[in-house]
């Protein structure tokens, strides 16, 4: 018997390979980084990032795209940092009606059959409104037990490798393992067989946009646990970076091919490439460039392994 | 005999219409346990629709469905899975992401709970085993990795798989347009095994010796309407031919043999394996069983003769591709559209299209091969399968290029359609095109004058004038194999 490597595997291949590489060249340059602390520095921000990146990937299992996620995380930590500070009654309602609207967005988006790329950038601003009445000016201060959530010190691991890890578990069970992962990577790539079987292709778009807004409320309210205190404009660049983590972790655009492990790799080789930048000293004006630069060399590696894999399939 | 009260599944006078057309006009039809209904027709007679109605995917906008003697008032998808009613689609229809064990879960909704995994991994394969012995498919592999064949017997093993209710009647909308002869043997045997444990059967094919044989009873369909039905004994080829109405003429299958031809040769092509040669007119076909080599090299002979980077001035080749939802038709689209975007290079002056000249080419070619239609600007999709082919056809021949491509271009295309495709294929060959053909069947393939044989990736064979037969075919795709 011949040992095949499943579509899946080589899939994680690449965003595994090339944080290894990564994180092998930050540890050359940098060999004080290869401790407890210096780990925690390097991948703490990426908390936040994997769990952006999980939400879209959500979002992107059921053929959508969310334009949203940035302002939306933002609109999250601003409610963090005032009202689940001060009245956490009210602070968890509105958290909790923020993740209803996002079903509901999904529910306006499969009903109506409308673009999401449309609805998300409308909601963007809506959610960037309320953002800014909330905190019109940088303040707030993040709930007590959210600050020690994001600082403890588990044993062995830093934090943050230890909540990379953990999101990176309980979203493969959901969206790998549970029938409703199936069924909502199902909707994406054949949705019609699935309504043929008898589904709710609304409940499962719901269910797919209700668990992003999830997502996105955790990594709202982690970021205000590593920044203290928030700002309307806090995570605006987390649009981005989630839809960029989830191509680098080895999902697609279309067709419900995602890899929750892989996102939270891809998300994790976003934050250490901007690391790796600054410890080549390379300056500030050239570091977005050059992260582009690692996204595309990143991405052509696994269209060659596409490639590969192939032709391995053609003989 | 037909006694609703017995019916597995009985749809009464059942009516639809999509805005002018009528779909389906008053069609009665009945299922009784431990039987086979054989339902033929032309593409666009109402099959695919009157399953709908069975399977619970479309309300009839009047009549009644009844299962078991009892009227179904709120008959829909549930209900219908819920009384053992299963479809296996003419197009592919299962999530190509998933693992074969994660459609399993899609398709059976009662599966779900702790260790569902398990389950169906033992359901879907159990089923298989019964279905297709010696199948060799790992249920952990993604649906996406399998060939199409391989896609298709799984499909067919998840609409007899049993997990809780078990099937009491399958619907197969040409199952075996994919599979090779002994892959289709195995499925027709285990169809008959179904109907003899009492299961019923509603089995739509254009290969009409399977029907013949497979069925205990017939349904004609045409325009929506039932226009025959009788026990399956009383038809023969011709009469069921005759009964649908279609203008297939017997000796369709006489290829046209004029000796080893002197025309030049127009295209070459080393292969493992016998060399390839094309001449000019000839009608070549490339036959052998399903999926061992024909496609790639019709690939291979596009890639190799059309521009790689920048598409060329004048292309030697042209495309007709097989699976037209995948790489045919742009769904979008209009059918004019549709059919111009390969010639739009020589409708366009100065990067601009030339509206007039596009509009009266496509009036042209729809009288020229009849696409049914009322308006070339209607959607593609508005068209039959059939007519869809047609104008991809269409598309391929009112390029310039002299050699035609042709992956296995009939699948799932009604009888009526096929004789007039053939008849311009001939018209066109007689003209000096090429034309290069995979096809999968046998009928087909006896219309080329010279056939390639194929096994395992390699030309195996060259048969010629009068010995292009169905014996001497099978001889050399089945050559060695048993040794």
């Amino acid at each position: 018997m011949t040992f095949r490597l499943s579509s899946d595997t080589m899939r994680l291949a690449i965003p595994a390979l090339s944080l290894t590489l990564l994180l092998a060249a930050v540890f050359w340059l940098q060999p004080r980084a290869m401790s407890y602390v210096g780990l925690n520095l390097l991948f703490n921000l990426a908390v936040p990032i994997a769990l952006a990146t999980i939400a879209q990937m959500l979002v992107m299992a059921v053929n959508d795209l969310d334009l949203s996620m940035g302002t939306f995380v933002s609109f999250v930590a601003c409610v963090t940092a005032t009202f689940l500070r001060d009245a956490p009654v009210i602070g968890i309602l509105i958290l909790a009606g923020a993740i209803a609207s996002y079903a509901a967005i999904g529910v306006v988006i499969h009903l109506r059959s409308l673009p999401s790329i449309v609805v998300t950038l409308g909601m963007s601003f809506v959610w960037g409104g309320l953002a800014v009445l909330l905190l019109p000016a940088p303040g707030g201060q993040s709930p007590d037990w959210v600050r020690w959530l994001m600082t403890v010190k588990p044993p062995l691991a830093p934090m943050a490798i230890v909540a990379s890890v953990i999101i990176a578990v309980v979203a493969h069970l959901v969206v790998m393992r549970s029938s409703l992962g199936v069924l909502i990577r199902g909707v994406g790539g054949n949705q019609r067989s699935v309504e043929r079987a008898g589904w709710s292709i609304v409940a499962a778009r719901a269910a797919a946009y209700g668990l992003a807004g999830f997502f996105a409320v955790l990594a709202g309210v982690a970021l205000v646990g590593l920044t203290t205190s928030a700002d309307a404009n806090i995570a605006l660049r987390y649009t981005l970076l989630s839809i960029a983590g989830v191509i680098l972790g080895g999902g697609e655009f279309i067709g419900g091919r995602v890899s929750p492990i892989g996102a939270v790799i891809g998300a994790l080789t976003l934050t250490l490439a901007g690391s790796f930048l600054s410890f080549l000293r390379i300056s500030p004006d050239w570091q977005i460039g050059a992260q582009g630069a690692i996204l595309i060399i990143v991405l052509a590696l696994r269209l060659m392994l596409n490639r590969l894999e192939k032709r391995e399939k053609r003989r | 005999m037909n006694d609703v009260s017995k019916a597995v599944i009985a749809v009464d006078g059942a009516k639809v219409s999509f805005g002018a057309v009528k779909a389906l006009d008053g069609v009665t039809l009945r299922v009784m346990p431990g039987e086979c209904v054989g339902l033929v027709g032309h593409n666009g007679a109402g099959k695919s629709t009157i399953v709908s109605v069975i399977n619970g995917g479309l309300t009839p906008h009047a009549g009644t469905v009844a299962g078991d003697g009892e009227q179904l008032e709120r008959y829909g998808i549930n209900a219908a899975r819920a009384r053992g009613v299963r479809c296996v689609f003419q197009e592919l229809s299962l999530c190509p992401n998933l693992s074969i064990v994660e459609n399993t879960r899609i398709m059976h909704r009662d599966l779900g709970g702790f260790g569902w995994r398990t389950r169906a991994a033992k359901i879907i394969a159990t089923s298989l085993d019964t279905v297709f012995p010696g199948h060799g498919i790992d249920t952990s592999q993604t649906v996406g990795d399998l060939s199409i064949a391989e896609r298709q017997m799984v499909e067919i093993a998840m609409a007899f798989s049993n997990a809780g209710t078990a099937p009491r009647l399958v619907i197969l909308d040409e199952p075996t347009s994919s599979l090779d002869a002994s892959l289709a043997r195995q499925m027709l045997d285990h169809v008959r095994r179904f109907i003899a444990a009492g299961g019923s059967v509603i089995f739509i094919s254009h290969i009409l010796h399977e029907i013949l044989e497979t069925s205990d009873r017939i349904v004609v369909m045409k325009d929506g309407r039932v226009v025959a039905e009788r026990q399956a004994q009383d038809f023969d080829h011709h009469g069921l031919v005759e009964a649908m109405g279609s203008v297939a003429k017997e000796d369709a299958g006489q290829h046209s043999s004029g000796g080893p031809s002197t025309a030049p040769v127009v295209l070459s092509h080393k292969t493992a394996g016998l060399p390839f040669t094309a001449r000019a007119g000839e009608i070549i076909g490339l036959a052998g069983l399903a999926g061992h080599g024909q496609t790639e090299l019709l690939l291979a002979l596009h890639a190799t003769h059309s521009g790689n980077w920048l598409p060329e001035r004048d292309p030697r080749v042209t495309f007709v591709a097989g699976d037209r939802r995948l790489n045919g038709v742009f769904e979008l689209w209009s059918i004019l559209r549709n059919f111009s975007i390969a010639s739009l290079g020589d409708l366009s002056r100065r990067g601009l299209i030339l509206a007039d000249e596009e509009e009266a080419k496509g009036a042209d070619w729809k009288r020229r091969i009849e696409i049914r239609t009322p308006d070339m600007d209607n959607r593609i999709l508005s068209l039959s399968g059939g007519n869809q082919q047609k104008v991809l056809f269409a598309r391929a021949l009112s390029t310039r290029a002299p050699i035609v491509l042709m992956d296995d271009p009939m699948r799932g295309v009604d009888v009526g359609t096929k004789q007039e495709v053939y008849t311009i294929i001939r018209d066109e060959a007689a003209r000096g095109r090429t034309f290069i053909w995979y096809s999968t069947e046998m009928d087909e393939v006896r219309l080329c004058d010279r056939v390639y044989v194929f096994r395992e990736g390699r030309i195996m064979a060259e048969l010629a004038g009068d010995a292009v037969n169905e014996k001497n075919i099978i001889a050399a795709s089945f050559e060695g194999v048993a040794a």
